[in-house]
């Protein structure tokens, strides 16, 4: 749920990166934190486990610029992908105004992209949101690998609908940027629309 | 349905920030902050100067969040009140209204049973406080009067021109 802050001419979102566990949530953020000028970012907030597992959630403040005189800011969240700590997922997926769906491109993932994205559906679901008009985009990770299946499949598998989508590979930066725009446009159109 | 956006005008601010300024002061608190439960920072005041507030806000809406799940889990609906002690200073978080967090962060110049008195006045004061710019938010809704109808599909592309 977006903020809109008259008195500090602010809007601040709420973006969510989703995905299996190991997909590249984290790598996304970190990338992001690495290259952004540090007059538009916060501190970037990991609460992982010892073997660097996120635990919670990791979360990075950045500011895009302004908007007829509001600064807008976002705040990036992962939530942790292994399949036993929905309870937090749910918690994290609270108030979101965007979603990035990192798919694990390697052909062992795709049972656990297919998993879930349902995951997330439901998840969704369960707070009255459905993905459908949630703006969310679809980030095929990990494209370098030898082991990426071809990326039509995984189109037809993840993206019937024919969200914006992108392929990457999050620890080169390759997609990132651009997956970070397109969730950002998406929210901000959604929000001139709820708007309007 | 989607959620609501939260619309906090000059004048609704002003209000809040008198609520916590007195706090602060009646409360013989270091700092004082008003946190959205989905992690925004909305208001602050106090001697608390360089604390990262941003980080402050987003942990404390995600201590909220867990405990909250901590609570759904034993048949409660909320734990509203935590009190974290520390060596030097003290941290007293308080849910309000299911929707606001009012975070208060003391020393041994207060005491536990100050802050808990004066929290208490204060979050009845911001109880109504944002009860009214949700009234208001939503009577802007009703009119599809809000304040973002006005940018542009252009505004949003120049946001990432460069």
């Amino acid at each position: 749920m977006s903020f809109i802050n008259y008195s500090s001419r602010e809007i601040n979102c709420k973006i969510v990166y989703y995905g299996p566990g190991l997909c590249g949530k984290t790598t996304n953020l970190q990338w992001i934190y690495s290259k952004t000028n540090p007059d538009l970012k916060g501190k970037m907030i990991s609460l992982a486990t010892e073997t660097e597992r996120t635990l919670f959630f990791d979360f990075l403040p950045l500011a895009l610029g302004e908007i007829r005189g509001f600064k807008t800011r976002f705040h990036l969240y992962t939530v942790p992908g292994q399949v036993f700590y929905d309870a937090s997922r749910k918690l994290i997926l609270k108030g979101v105004d965007g979603v990035v769906f990192v798919a694990d491109s390697q052909i062992e993932r795709m049972e656990a992209n297919v998993e879930s994205l349902e995951n997330l559906r439901l998840n969704l679901a369960e707070q009255g949101h459905s993905i459908d008009e949630t703006p969310c985009v679809i980030q095929y990770n990990k494209r370098d690998l030898p082991n990426a299946a071809p990326l039509h499949e995984m189109k037809k598998l993840l993206n019937p609908g024919g969200l914006p989508d992108f392929e990457a590979c999050a620890t080169d930066g390759k997609g990132v940027f651009e997956t970070l725009k397109a969730v950002a446009r998406s929210v901000l159109r959604d929000l001139k629309q709820m708007s309007g | 349905m989607r959620d609501r956006q939260l619309v906090m005008y000059d004048e609704d601010f002003r209000l809040i920030e008198a609520v916590v300024g007195r706090l602060v002061r009646d409360a013989n608190a270091k700092g004082v902050f008003v946190v959205d439960r989905n992690g925004q920072l909305i208001a602050e005041a106090g001697e608390l100067r360089g604390i990262d507030t941003t980080s402050l806000a987003s942990l404390t809406a995600g201590c909220i969040a867990a405990t909250g799940g901590l609570a759904k889990l034993v048949g409660e609906e909320d734990f509203p009140v935590h009190f974290h002690q520390g060596q030097r200073d003290n941290l007293h978080i308080t849910l309000v209204s299911s929707r606001i967090i009012l975070v208060v962060i003391f020393d041994d110049r207060s005491s536990l049973g100050l802050v808990r008195l004066r929290v208490k006045k204060a979050g009845a004061e911001l109880a109504k406080v944002f009860e009214e710019i949700q009234k208001k938010t939503e009577q802007e809704g009703a009119r599809g009067g809000t304040p973002f109808a006005e940018i542009t599909d252009d505004d949003i592309d120049n946001l990432f021109s460069v």
